[in-house]
């Protein structure tokens, strides 16, 4: 079993830090129990089982590091595991941007575990992807999942006092669902802590439904179209944004964040006063460990308050260099929403485009943020408040930065890849060519 | 590990440190990659202990693979060695067919009984599968090549050549980059050799010594005042080649327009990150594209990416036969477009080969994952569509009888299926250089060099970017462009082709890093062009003001 509770895993740390002989020492551990089922052509394809543990020691000798990693954790083995590192270190060049390690810290207990999901067996597994087939092969419908289920912890001690210990369960699902006549495509995804939220028939007949709904979808031109971004559409392009608002980038002048004349974007309007995030390792919907690989401290932070840019990340070098408080990069991405439902903005839409899915996003250019892609799995034009048919798949070119300044409404929110984010409608989104892909 | 994480690791950002240990194994120290590791006879004894024991468990049919996986990563940003990382996964991953049903079992405990459970749990993974499974496994036949050894042809073994060297190298090139104008350099070296034992039921053992390198950088340069920023990354490729490559030898280089030079078997790192600085400087003033049709003249170095996602991926059989439906997505280029016989994939000229045996590339390899012998092989000829990439398990499904021999693992600890070979487009047969590309071009973009790429689900529409750009009028090379995409559909494309270089100008692109599966592996994939011309395409202008 890779799974070890605090005190077992304290220990061990303990033993191996007391064979270090170098100026610091840092440990980390970590173990996983991950298991998986995937299906296409309404069958099973593969599944299987993994178990990782690992224990990394970094040594330090002045500013020259070694890492070594072992996965046994025997006494002899945590011996030599510290002395090849120590080894590598004397051999390491010198890091001038090495950073001593921390000291002793204060942690939230995070919310991260679940026992449900810890407990997932083979026999769910199976049942998740029955969940899929037997209904898409009853509506002329072929299914190709993916289940994907995770237990671990990871665990921290330094020579410098301080210890860090997080346990935390995971699931993962996606399914395409596609018409047998090839002219209707589906997908769904959902992610939790803790899989007694997740409901595989709902998801899967959310997927059989976009599939057939979308037959014999009709072009029409590109151009600027008044959208409706599913969270799963709009995260794709949202995530390349909360990654990029790092401080080193922006002050070298290599961002996006990065001022005209020198300078950043900190504490400027960027995008619509209505965009708010955060980010915060204690939401009960989309928890986080409450330490980062650093073992620093996970708090609730504001990233963009009322469209301006509120705090930009500052690794522990970059925030000495600049004599500020480092800024950890946020573990999640909380985006304030409103009460519409989906239903409500498409009533509200008099002339637009439903999109459920961004695929293939690629950056065009980190200057502004432009990203290319194509809209997947179920594209709808609405008119006068109502789906009227669907739409062949679009190619997009498009910034968030310019999409969150075209804000017309946000509606409510929904987890996605471990992020809370509203369906948003967003006016003049630019697509440039039609594909025609199903 | 998705494809796009280690593109990010290779576009080398700021956290381009550390590569992730799931595929890297255990740090050691770099003289320690010189260990011989299990010699032949013990690796033969030691996969018999797996063969044998999937039979007398009831598999019909079993392989095992004994990997030895040794990884040295060079990082550093202009005067500073970030992060030297030498690294050896060891293992043995056991696959059995029982009842009809593949299952697949790992260890990194290469002993006769830490074998022998992994065999075990493989066999009984398959037979609680093969209560779901509707058809049973279907191999096609493979000759026995009894006890066999393969290595990839390299002069310099990266592992005799100490680190200090490589260091200096990659300070050289930054330097270099810094005195010509660069705000910014971060460069990179990655080298890998899998020692990889295969055995199989059928009479197989084969040892094979597989060599890769991957010299990167990116340079940036930046207008303050402006606030403007632009970047050149290297055009070297990842070749499965030795650090030979890093020598920079006069003959392989081939002189481009605008002064580009090409990189054939050999790389001039100082050179190019030379050439980088300047025309990154350059870049922060070119002028911006106007959006329309021109003729696109593509360097080897660039079409590279597109033939990958045009052509490389469409032609998966898994793909096509929608095993990838979840992930990666389907194919435009269904079995009846290929039975019909008459499917213009491209123009007449084009001609795109598969080939797993190209001297140079990152996919050669004697045998594959599954014990077959490499071969080369048409895809498209003359324009029509001729065939899929299948392994054994698939063949039959196009009504063939022999394994193309594309099956590969990520590691000892993955379990094999269909990989892209090597894609290729032929050269001309006609004797044209680079600039017999360019002098009969009116309007259109000379481009080189790998940039964004993205194509729909079932490979139709694709965007694809460049790392330089320049404009071509009346015949000749006018300057450098921005902000340049081309949109096109695939079949549309390679129709439009309309001349390609002769053999002199062939070159390899590549990529290690190629994505597939879930869980997701990555696979190294070679594509060799000529320059290539290709008419009346569709540029857009990607400039905006944020």
């Amino acid at each position: 079993m890779a799974i070890y509770t605090k005190e077992e895993a304290r220990r061990i740390m303990e033993k191996a830090l007391s064979f270090s002989t170098a100026d610091a020492c840092e440990i980390n551990m970590n173990g996983n129990e991950s298991g998986n089922i995937r299906y296409a052509r309404n069958t099973v394809s593969t599944s299987g089982h993994r178990s990782n543990q690992t224990l990394v020691v970094q040594s330090n000798f002045g500013q020259k590091s070694g890492v070594a990693t072992i996965d046994e954790f025997d006494d002899a083995s945590l011996k030599k595991v510290v002395e090849r590192s120590e080894e590598l270190a004397k051999l390491a060049p010198e890091n001038p941007e090495f950073m001593p390690p921390l000291g002793p810290q204060a942690y939230d207990d995070s919310i991260t575990y679940s026992e449900a999901t810890a407990s997932i067996t083979p026999e769910y597994r199976a049942e998740v992807a029955a969940s899929s087939i037997n209904p898409a092969a009853a509506k002329d419908v072929t299914s190709a999942g993916f289940l994907n289920d995770s237990s671990g912890f990871s665990a921290m001690l330094n020579s410098n006092g301080l210890f860090a210990y997080n346990k935390s369960t995971n699931v993962n699902f996606t399914v395409t669902m596609r018409t047998n006549d090839g002219t209707g495509s589906g997908w769904v995804t959902r992610d939790f802590n803790d899989v007694s939220k997740f409901d595989a028939v709902e998801a899967s007949n959310v997927a059989i439904d976009k599939a057939i709904m979308s037959r014999e979808a009709k072009a029409i031109e590109p151009g600027k179209y008044t959208v409706i971004l599913e969270p799963a559409a709009s995260i794709g392009l949202l995530q390349n944004m909360f990654g990029s608002i790092n401080a080193r980038t922006a002050d070298e002048g290599r961002s996006f964040m990065s001022k005209e004349g020198g300078g950043t974007k900190l504490g400027e309007k960027i995008v619509d006063e209505r965009i708010n995030v955060w980010s915060d390792p204690l939401h009960p919907d989309v928890p986080t460990p409450t330490w980062n690989g650093q073992g620093q401290p996970l708090k609730k932070m504001k990233w963009i308050e009322n469209g301006v840019v509120k705090n930009l990340a500052y690794s522990r070098y970059w925030a000495k260099q600049k004599g500020v408080d480092p800024v950890p990069f946020p573990p999640n991405a909380i985006m304030d929403g409103g009460n519409a439902s989906l239903e409500d903005l498409i009533k509200s839409t008099r002339k637009g485009i439903l999109v459920t899915r961004l695929w293939y996003i690629r950056g065009v250019d980190p200057q502004t943020l432009l990203y290319t892609g194509l809209t997947r799995d179920g594209t709808f034009y609405i008119e006068n408040g109502r789906i009227k048919h669907p739409v062949k798949n679009f190619r997009f070119n498009e910034s968030p930065i310019i999409m969150l300044n075209n804000l017309e409404e946000l509606g409510q929110q929904v987890r996605i890849n471990g992020n809370l984010i509203p369906y948003m409608k967003v006016r003049d989104f630019t697509f440039t060519s039609l594909s025609d892909a199903v | 590990m998705k494809r796009r994480d280690f593109i990010q690791y290779a576009g080398l950002g700021t956290g381009a440190l550390m590569v992730p240990s799931l595929l890297m194994g255990s740090n050691i120290p770099a003289e320690a990659l010189l260990n011989p590791g299990l010699d032949v006879t013990t690796k033969k004894l030691l996969a018999d202990v797996a063969l044998n024991t999937a039979k007398s468990a009831g598999a019909t049919y079993a392989d095992a693979r004994i990997g030895r996986y040794l990884n040295q990563f060079v990082f550093t940003r202009e005067n500073k060695v970030q992060n030297v990382q030498n690294t050896e996964s060891f293992g043995i991953g056991i696959r059995v067919i029982a009842n009809g049903t593949w299952g697949f079992a790992s260890t990194n405990n290469v002993t006769e009984d830490g074998i022998k459970k992994a065999t075990m749990q493989a066999v009984a993974i398959a037979k609680a599968n093969s209560k779901i499974q509707k058809d049973p496994v279907k191999l096609a036949p493979v000759q026995s090549h009894g006890e066999v050894s393969w290595k990839t042809p390299i002069k310099k073994d990266f592992k005799n050549v100490p680190v200090s060297e490589k260091v200096d190298l990659l300070l050289s090139a930054n330097a270099a980059a810094m005195e010509n104008g660069a705000n910014f350099v971060n460069s990179a070296l990655f080298m890998v050799n899998e020692q990889k034992y295969f055995a199989s039921t059928e009479g197989s053992y084969i040892d094979q010594d597989v060599h890769r390198i991957w010299p990167t950088f990116g340079v940036t340069a930046i207008d303050r005042s402006a606030g403007k920023f632009k970047s050149r990354s290297a055009l070297s490729a990842p070749m499965g080649l030795g650090y030979e490559y890093m020598d920079g030898l006069d003959s392989e280089k081939i002189e481009g327009p605008a002064g580009l030079i090409g990189y054939r078997n050999s790389y001039d790192i100082i050179e190019d990150a030379t050439a980088a600085a300047k025309q990154a400087k350059e870049m922060l003033n070119a002028k911006s594209v106007d959006a329309g049709k021109y003729d696109l003249v593509l360097d080897p170095n660039h079409l590279g990416l597109t033939i990958h996602e045009s052509v490389g991926h469409p032609l998966e059989l898994d793909r096509v036969l929608g095993y990838e439906a979840n992930y990666a997505g389907t194919s435009f280029a269904t079995l009846d477009k290929w039975k019909s016989g008459d499917f213009k994939y491209g123009s007449d000229i084009v001609n795109l080969v598969a080939d797993k045996t190209q001297v140079g590339s990152l996919g050669a390899v004697g045998y594959d994952d599954e014990g077959v012998k490499t071969k080369k092989w048409d895809l498209v000829r003359n324009g029509i569509l001729k065939n899929y990439q299948a392994i054994r398990d698939q063949v039959h499904m196009i009504d063939q009888n022999e394994s193309h021999g594309c099956c590969y693992a990520q590691s000892w600890n993955d379990v094999q299926f269909q990989r892209m070979p090597n894609v290729s487009l032929e050269p001309g047969k006609e004797k044209y250089n680079i600039h017999d590309m360019i002098k009969d071009v009116e309007k259109g973009i000379y481009i080189a060099g790998r940039g964004s790429y993205s194509i729909d689900q079932q490979r139709y529409n694709f965007q694809f970017g460049g790392t330089v750009f320049y404009e071509i009028k009346n015949g000749k090379i006018e300057g450098m462009l921005n902000d340049v995409a081309y949109q096109s559909n695939t079949q549309e494309f390679w129709n439009s082709c309309v001349k390609i270089c002769d053999k002199d100008d062939y070159r390899i692109f590549g990529s290690f890093f190629d994505g597939k599966g879930q869980p997701s592996q990555v696979s190294a994939v070679s594509h060799g062009s000529s320059t290539t011309r290709f008419k009346d395409v569709n540029v857009i202008n990607t400039g905006r003001t944020i």
